[in-house]
């Protein structure tokens, strides 16, 4: 693989922007980064790529002053420099987009944007001000609005909005597109492009191969907290970028043995299910209707809150419908019935939060067994008056462990102390043990590293080929194109007709994401309707 | 200076087992630095308070007087807090229980036969846990905070029972003291060993009442729903667990073995029913509950620390001259002391001097 | 005439405390953090004002006292809650329960002595203007200090920029660290903040209200005080709507109790805090208000990851 000297690539000559030498941090006993070089020269756009868990967040909270490195220098503008908040790290201009927006969704979009700016501006101006910022950088936004009624996509132009008032230098964006359709990542681009024209570093955090390859001018790749090359990516090929970053050959689940199956019954089928927002920012769901049949993988692509989370909720039972038809689970109606009742019937649900929804962090594994299988293994988990047979919880226990090859440290550890990968299969597992008629996921590989996402699609294919019927949700559409037979899409609350396989394709997929009726509406009229809406 | 907090990778066994013994150590030097600044002997006093409540076998006894209310209360509040329901209105339902338990020997004094403790008891229970589920109501049915409902309807009990025992109550003969009708012997909770000293099943009660619900928490699937809903609402759901039952069922326990509680006292170590039957018993057992880990069995040896802190209170009154007052002092001192502690369990606490710059440096 | 301006003026001394201690508490909950312990700050905050002043012989010296107390038990919660990041209910409670326990031990010495009163304001001519004279120009001073606190925060928290950062923390402190807003400082200056309000609600109560000291003389005015932030949405405005209509309920039943009607006298007494229920409940009904308004981060410990 050609590892290229970064230099090479960038003018040289110049001062580099910024030059981090032999940075670390330590966690515990976990090293995050260790010794990690990088340099970023002015005007360039710069990939920090890894898979999750390799270190890229850990480093450049370290640059945006969030966290303090144990050890190694940052040197700026050719000056070394200690950035002990994030504020300092705004002064020496150093701005962050986070992955995970540091919005605050009681307040308006203005009083968001008024918290980044210095504290001259008086209190009165904000919205003035927001609005007009907001048209200089073709960012439209309504300052107005409570950040909790906003969609992802607006809520990351309030972020961008708010680093680019610090008239930064360098802008670090971390996993920026991960909550955009593959058009609002188009548009995303393009305003990076012109950033980089006006002279500005940016900083690019990604896994997705295919944009570095197209946006970013260097790369520099991190493994388990070491770099382990600095590179063009335009003269490497996608797969050697994913070698460097997961250091084996990665391995696809292999989908033709569920295509040897021929679909038998349906096993899901959900009747124009309809439910209203439970909180105040939460999504309606409306007429949706689906139909998932024995032996078939169907997946659900979307940006982020479209009404995924109330999806779940309402499949799996956390939320009861008024009609009992209106789900229908291993043909029974199931409607009416609680998740332990819909579970009865050969259901299992693995939701997206792995702490805190399907596991609870502080119990013990064998504990968070018995979390979703007390009703169902009633007969062998459960003695007289409750009483919790504790040698059959922990034989399933250790079952799931051997069969998901679930690392962990100690006999029986708290779910929070397992790595999210690590936990993701015993979840995944303990569900799987039961040899479910129908299994629902939401989210199956989000953060989780790229060894133990082979290992639970592999599972998941294999569940649908043993004749089950699998349902997953999924923001990843490489994951969902790899495992599924057929995609819909989830778009403010309904879900689209199932797409086969064969005629799926990313930009049917992404028009479909960013609300466009299949056949209804090109890709010019859902950018137009877009400006204008706003 | 300031504090760093690091989160542990696990909960740290040991401090989970010595954090109340630390709580206990700090106190003790907080009540020597109380009575220097009160200008007693702190050491004298300290054995005043301590040990000297513990030479004798009928001081024994009153421990245990004492001791069983709180050691009672905090067993049902341990499981509620466990389980995230912030009853703090025990007092209000340990009085509604003692209430309730003498309707029996005060509107039918003729009735007394072998029946008549068993049904004041459970007469008890079910008061306590009535008013317990007042607060329950209103938390599931209008969301209401069970907090202040719990903690305002303490007020409404004590002035309740105050009318009783003044009004409708008020023994005839009783030369017109607030107070009912001084109850039969069958109605009353028998003394233990009446040669050696004064107390009473009651406490025995408090004992089997902890060891019932520890292995409920511990063995059953209640228990652990219990904790699962008290660590994470929505992984409760997610279990099939009802987070809305989960409350009645933490207000109807706790509040039921704190008016179990109430009609021990009433029948055991008062004997009638008076205008004021708790010392502030069930706010004390707040303290307890978390003294003891929320562990049932750690309730009992938290119970009679805390009883400890009562008696001590009254002996260094009259032997010292020190106001009982400080007595409760020392009992919310020692709250405060367990949940810092508590701290430790969690997170290490690191120690940073100066500033920032320096702190790399420090840590090495 | 009279007597009805009198009815009002006495609406206002009860009232005054209630509104005090809600504004302080409603500042520390929008920063995110809910300290029970009002009762206990607010129990010390009487004794100590009543025997400084006692002591000194000047009830200002009094009312100093008692928010200096107020603030250093503040400061006993917020090394818990905000430095050790401890179980803020819990923490409050212990709060609660140290303070009536402190305040019975210092006040001792105290119970059955007569007090200093805080003279009212007179101002010659104006204040002997009939009927609003004594209304407007002829209260104690704490009643004018009580609704400029409440104007002073409400101008703090929505026409500030410290105001909107402190906002900005009770929504979600997560975020606002990561702006690189020290959370656990603002925390800690509301926290205080909050105390000192407390202990001047009970220098109220000890220099005002009954110029006296009596063991539990909050009785329950702390917790009442909690209530009312809730009752309030979190607005500052609404504290005021909230504590006066408390302390009508109060003087209320005080009348009723002097005229008889045939209650018993418990019965009445009961009024507030049942009235507090009552109140409580019908503001929390709309399960998607009370989401709206809460601040998200109330009562959740935040520890910095460094």
């Amino acid at each position: 693989m050609g590892i290229a000297d970064h230099n090479s690539v960038t003018a040289s000559n110049t001062t580099p922007l910024l030059d981090v030498r032999g940075i670390t941090k330590v966690f515990g006993s976990l090293i995050a980064n260790d010794h990690v070089n990088l340099t970023i020269a002015p005007g360039e756009i710069h990939a920090l790529l890894g898979e999750n868990g390799a270190g890229k967040s850990t480093l450049v909270k370290m640059l945006f002053g969030v966290l303090d490195p144990s050890e190694g220098s940052i040197i700026w503008k050719g000056e070394e420099v200690r950035i002990s908040s994030p504020s300092e790290a705004r002064k020496l201009g150093i701005g962050m987009v986070f992955q995970h927006f540091s919005l605050f969704e009681a307040l308006t979009a203005a009083e968001n944007i008024a918290l980044s700016l210095d504290a001259t501006t008086p209190i009165s101006q904000i919205a003035d001000t927001a609005r007009r910022l907001s048209v200089d950088y073709g960012l439209p936004l309504d300052p107005d609005a409570m950040v909790g009624d906003l969609s992802v996509g607006e809520r990351q132009r309030i972020e961008i909005i708010r680093c680019l008032l610090q008239k930064p230098d360098l802008i670090i964006l971390d996993e920026p597109t991960s909550v955009l359709t593959p058009q609002e990542a188009n548009k995303m681009f393009e305003t990076l492009e012109r950033l980089k024209a006006e002279g500005k570093s940016i900083l690019y955090i990604s896994h997705r191969l295919d944009e570095v390859k197209r946006l970013c001018d260097t790369a520099t790749v991190l493994r388990h907290g070491n770099v382990v090359g600095h590179c063009n990516p335009q003269e490497e090929t996608a797969t050697t970028l994913a070698n460097m970053m997961v250091g084996t050959d990665v391995q696809n689940a292999s989908r033709e043995l569920s295509q040897a199956v021929e679909p038998g019954e349906p096993l899901i089928e959900i009747n124009s299910l309809d439910r209203p927002p439970a909180t105040p920012f939460s999504i309606p769901l409306r007429g949706i209707n689906l139909k998932v049949r024995a032996g078939e993988v169907v997946g659900i692509a979307g940006v982020a809150g479209n009404g995924q989370g109330e999806f779940f909720e309402a499949v799996s039972g956390e939320a009861l419908q008024n009609q009992s038809d209106s789900v229908r689970l291993n043909k029974v109606d199931c409607g009416r019935l609680g998740i332990s009742g819909r579970r009865l019937v050969g259901a299992a649900f693995v939701p997206e939060e792995r702490l805190g929804h399907g596991a609870a962090p502080g119990l013990s594994l064998s504990d968070n067994m018995l979390l979703s299988r007390h009703t169902t293994d009633r007969k062998t988990m459960l003695g007289t008056l409750g009483y919790v047979v504790t040698s059959a919880v922990t034989a399933a226990r250790k079952r799931v462990v051997k069969e998901m090859d679930v690392r962990k440290s100690g006999e029986d550890p708290e779910a929070a102390a397992l790595s999210g990968g690590n936990l993701q299969k015993y979840l995944i597992g303990r569900e799987l043990d039961r040899k479910p008629k129908v299994l629902i996921v939401d989210q199956p590989t989000w953060g989780v590293d790229a060894g133990a996402a082979a290992r639970i699609r592999q599972a998941i294919i294999e569940l649908a080929r043993s004749g089950s019927a699998v349902l997953v949700i999924s923001q990843d559409l490489d994951e969902l194109f790899e495992i599924s037979d057929s995609i819909a899409v989830m778009h403010d609350g309904r879900i689209s007709a199932p797409l086969p396989i064969a005629e799926a394709t990313f930009e049917k997929i992404g028009l479909l994401m960013g609300g466009a009726e299949p056949g209804h509406m090109a890709y010019e009229d859902v950018k137009t309707a877009e400006e204008t809406e706003v | 200076m300031r504090l760093e907090l690091i989160k542990r990778p696990q909960q740290s066994a040991f401090f989970s087992a010595v954090s109340p013994l630390f709580a206990l150590l700090l106190t003790l030097i907080a009540g020597v630095i109380i009575f220097t600044l009160l200008g007693k002997p702190p050491l004298a006093a300290l054995y005043t308070y301590f040990i000297e409540p513990l030479s004798e076998v009928w001081q024994l006894h009153e421990l245990a007087i004492k001791a069983g209310p709180l050691i009672m209360i905090a067993v049902g509040l341990s499981v509620a807090y466990r389980s995230n329901n912030w009853n703090i209105g025990a007092e209000g339902q340990f009085i509604m229980g003692g209430i309730a338990g003498s309707l029996i020997p005060i509107l039918v004094p003729g009735f007394q036969n072998f029946m008549t403790l068993p049904l004041m008891l459970i007469f008890g229970f079910a008061g306590g846990a009535l008013y317990g589920a007042i607060p329950a109501l209103l938390k599931t049915r209008f969301n209401t905070n069970e907090i202040l409902t719990s903690l305002m309807l303490v007020y409404v009990a004590q002035l309740f029972l105050d009318w009783l025992a003044r009004g409708v109550f008020r023994d005839p003969n009783g030369n017109n003291f607030p107070g009912s009708i001084r109850f039969p012997s069958a109605a009353r909770l028998p003394e233990i060993d009446p040669a050696q000293g004064a107390a009473h099943w009651g406490f025995v009660l408090s004992i089997v009442a902890a060891v019932i619900v520890w292995a409920m928490m511990q063995y059953s699937l209640k228990g652990f729903e219990v904790k699962l809903l008290g660590e994470s609402p929505r992984a409760g759901r997610f279990a099939g667990f009802s987070s809305a039952r989960m409350v009645f069922f933490a207000f109807l326990l706790s509040g039921g073995l704190a008016g179990l509680a109430g009609i021990s006292e009433v029948s055991g170590a008062i004997g009638q029913l008076r205008e004021n039957i708790s010392p502030g018993y069930g706010f004390t057992a707040i303290i307890v509950a978390f003294l003891g880990r929320l562990n049932p069995i750690g309730t009992i040896a938290a119970g009679l620390v805390l009883a400890l802190t009562y008696l001590g209170g009254e002996g260094a009154q009259m032997s010292l001259g020190i106001s009982d007052k400080v007595a409760r002092v020392f009992q919310g001192l020692i709250l405060f002391f367990v949940l810092g502690c508590d701290t430790l369990i969690h997170y290490r606490i690191r120690l940073v001097f100066g500033d920032p710059a320096a702190k790399t440096a420090a840590e090495g | 005439m009279d007597m009805f301006q009198n009815i009002l003026l006495t609406i206002a001394t009860a009232s005054t405390p209630l509104l005090i201690a809600a504004i302080g508490e409603l500042v520390v909950e929008r920063s995110g953090v809910l300290n029970l312990g009002v009762e206990g700050m607010m129990v010390i905050g009487a004794v100590c004002g009543f025997a400084a002043a006692l002591m000194t012989g000047s009830p200002w010296i009094g009312v100093l006292a008692a928010i200096i107390a107020g603030m250093l038990l503040s400061l006993l919660f917020g090394f818990l809650a905000i430095s050790l990041a401890t179980n803020q209910v819990a923490t409050g409670l212990s709060l609660t329960l140290l303070g009536i326990g402190l305040s019975g031990m210092i006040g001792e010495n105290f119970v059955g002595q007569a007090g200093i009163r805080l003279p009212n304001l007179d101002i010659p001519v104006l204040t002997d203007i009939p009927m609003l004279g004594r209304l407007i120009f002829g209260q104690d001073p704490l009643f004018y200090i009580s609704l400029a606190l409440t104007a002073g925060v409400m101008w703090f928290l929505f026409k500030t920029r410290t105001g909107l950062t402190l906002r900005a923390i009770g929504d979600s402190h997560k975020s606002a660290h990561a702006l690189g807003i020290n959370v656990l400082k603002y925390r800690y200056l509301a926290v205080m903040f909050g105390g000192g309000c407390a202990g001047l609600a009970g220098a109220h109560l000890s220099l005002v209200y009954t110029p006296q000291w009596v063991e539990n003389m909050t009785a329950g005015r702390g917790w009442i005080a909690l209530a009312l932030v809730v009752f309030a949405s979190w607005r500052p405005w609404r504290v005021i709507g909230g504590a006066y209509l408390f302390g009508a309920v109060t003087i209320g039943q005080l009348h009723a109790q002097a005229l008889g009607f045939g209650i018993p006298s418990q019965f009445l007494s009961s009024l507030p805090y049942v009235a507090t229920i009552v109140v409580l409940v019908l503001i929390s009904r709309n399960r998607r208000l009370t989401v709206m308004n809460t601040p998200a981060s109330l009562a959740q410990p935040f520890v910095p990851d460094r």
